[in-house]
């Protein structure tokens, strides 16, 4: 298996007029945690669905493991395990019982089932609740319960989508400890999206954006903040027009990129903190006013700015507002 | 093999949730007296109408077994509605599951239950005087009809469930459903007694065929020319309802 996943030209669209996947093509090498990221309605979770037959594609044509989605999808299930945005245990079922379902639907049986179970309870450090309803368990632990179900029949590609939505930080940085060994240690190829840059910086050796429906860039993080000379200038403006702040910023030398989101005014300039006070007059001279200056090292945030076209901390609010699942699938 | 084995193991899953909510279970073993005792109050003035013929409890007994499989069938679709809304269905439908069993087991699920209040309901009636003249085999066929029935409407409830998605979409399905074909049948009511049209209604009624097709077997020496026949269109009606609900799994999963 030397690509994980392959995806070639895929398109769906939703009724009435709705373009979930606009062409998306998408290749994930063997062994490595790549990230998606785009904001909500990007077609993250549709890609997702897509790759791991929960939805079939208008068009285009993917590859999961080596096996053709479309053709195979059967074949693809045993080969992928699953970690839905939404928590996949049955509430009212004892966390073993769940382990045990899931590894039953997968074909593993008796003493085989039942040391897979422990081991894997022991491991997710669930062992001393593995007689409780899950629906007793914290978040946490839920989620660790997901994963843990997501991997009982040992996957060659997992994906996880969104898995650290929710939790809080201490069960965040234990989530992509987990993610990390999973990865060094058991050379799994791991599919993960999410909302949140710093998780794509620290898990993903390889990021994808994706905007409306495509692709937009990718890259490892590094070459992708490469890619962005000079430091970021973001200026919240207090009064004026769009056009009069950007005409003012146009004759700023060594200042570029400038865009106007909402009260939010963005620049790149080779030397930020050189830039600033030049910025600063240039507003002054032409009677927009400033109330608050930001610089910004190449980060993340700034890639996904530059190439999904929109702030990053724009499209979480909109995120935080829509607590369905289905965001990208109107109702 | 291993779709009998999956469909165990969903089976399982249900019958694991009566277990663990011992008040629900108690429910379901206490409404079968409830109803018996209830409507056998309240209907025995029907025994004295001219032209009815034998004693009510006889008549009654398989009236509120084959009530009873349609009332507690018809509401499995809520636990799909559950599991679509809280992710179970989605790591269901990822996995490598038939999707037949997803329904199947839970049509095995509503079966046992059937058979639980099926039993309180024939015990109860022996101690209340029923005489069942079609003997134990009889009595077997009975239940056989009314599980028939209680498969199609608990399949019926699964694919509903599943399109709709929504708890008040199938509780308003279900209770516009379950009271008009208990009525339009002999359940309570000697078919001879009804309006002339509520008897043609009653003859595709499929209430009606478990109704008639359990009075023939348990009440009397078993008349095979009532019983084989509604048997048979049950057995038809529960698997075209399977297929209805398993072609209903991957109709929601299309819609994702």
């Amino acid at each position: 298996m030397e690509q994980a996943i392959e995806a070639r030209e895929l398109t769906k669209s939703y009724p009435p007029d709705v373009r979930a996947l606009d062409g998306l093509s998408l290749t994930v090498p063997a062994g490595t945690i790549f990230g998606l990221l785009g904001p909500n309605g990007a077609g993250k979770s549709t890609t997702v669905r897509v790759l791991t037959t929960l939805s079939r594609p208008d068009g285009g044509r993917a590859f999961v493991a080596g096996i053709d989605v479309l053709a195979e999808p059967t074949r693809v299930r045993h080969a992928i395990g699953v970690v839905g945005q939404k928590h996949g245990a049955s509430p009212e079922a004892t966390g073993r019982e769940n382990l045990e379902l899931q590894g039953e639907l997968y074909g593993i049986h008796g003493k085989e089932l039942r040391q897979r179970v422990e081991e894997s309870l022991a491991r997710f450090g669930l062992a001393h609740a593995a007689s409780r309803q899950v629906r007793t368990y914290s978040g946490g632990m839920q989620r660790r319960l997901d994963v843990a179900m997501g991997l009982l029949h040992r996957p060659r590609v997992l994906f996880l989508d969104e898995p650290t939505t929710g939790l809080d930080p201490e069960a965040r940085s234990e989530m992509w400890r987990e993610v990390q060994r999973l990865a060094a240690e058991e050379r799994m190829s791991i599919l993960l999206t999410t909302h949140y840059m710093e998780e794509a910086d620290t898990l993903a050796s390889e990021i994808a954006i994706i905007d409306r429906g495509r692709i937009v860039v990718q890259g490892t993080p590094a070459t992708l903040k490469s890619y962005l000379q000079g430091d970021g200038i973001a200026v919240e403006l207090a009064n004026g027009t769009h056009a009069r702040a950007r005409a003012a910023l146009a004759r700023v030398a060594d200042v570029d990129d400038v865009r106007v989101d909402g009260h939010t005014l963005r620049a790149r300039a080779r030397d930020g903190a050189a830039a600033i006070p030049a910025v600063l007059a240039a507003l002054e001279a032409h009677g927009v006013g400033a109330t608050s200056v930001t610089l910004a090292r190449p980060s993340l945030d700034e890639v996904y700015l530059r190439y999904a076209g929109r702030a990053f901390s724009h499209t979480q609010d909109e995120t935080e507002q829509t607590a369905h699942e289905h965001e990208e699938v109107p109702a | 093999m291993s779709a009998i084995h999956q469909t165990w193991q969903v089976y399982l899953r249900n019958i694991r949730f009566l277990r663990r909510q011992p008040a629900y279970l108690g429910m379901t073993l206490f409404q079968p007296i409830i109803w018996l005792l209830l409507f056998g109050a309240l209907f025995e003035a029907v025994a004295h109408i001219p032209g009815f013929h034998g004693s009510y409890i006889d008549y009654l007994t398989p009236g509120v077994v084959v009530m009873l499989a349609l009332f507690s069938a018809g509401w499995t679709g809520m636990g799909f509605i559950e599991d679509i809304k809280g992710g179970v269905m989605d790591r269901l439908l990822a996995s490598p599951v038939w999707r037949g069993s997803l329904n199947a087991g839970v049509v095995a699920y509503a079966g046992v239950t059937i058979l639980l209040q099926t039993l309180v309901i024939v015990f109860l009636a022996l101690a209340l005087g029923a005489d069942y003249k079609g003997g134990v085999g009889g009595v077997l066929v009975m239940l056989l009809g009314a599980a028939l029935l209680g498969a199609a409407f608990a399949s019926l409830s699964n694919g509903v469930g599943v399109l709709a998605r929504e708890r008040e979409t199938l509780i308003g399905a279900v209770t516009f459903v379950q009271l008009p074909l208990t009525f339009l049948s002999a359940a309570l009511m000697q078919r001879s007694l009804l309006p002339h049209w509520m008897q043609t209604a009653s003859k595709f009624n499929p209430v009606n065929w478990a109704v008639e097709a359990g009075r023939a077997a348990a009440m009397q020496k078993i008349d095979w020319s009532v019983v084989g026949p509604r048997i048979g269109l049950l057995a038809a009606l529960a698997l075209v309802c399977a297929g209805f609900a398993t072609w209903a799994f991957s109709r929601y999963q299309r819609s994702l």
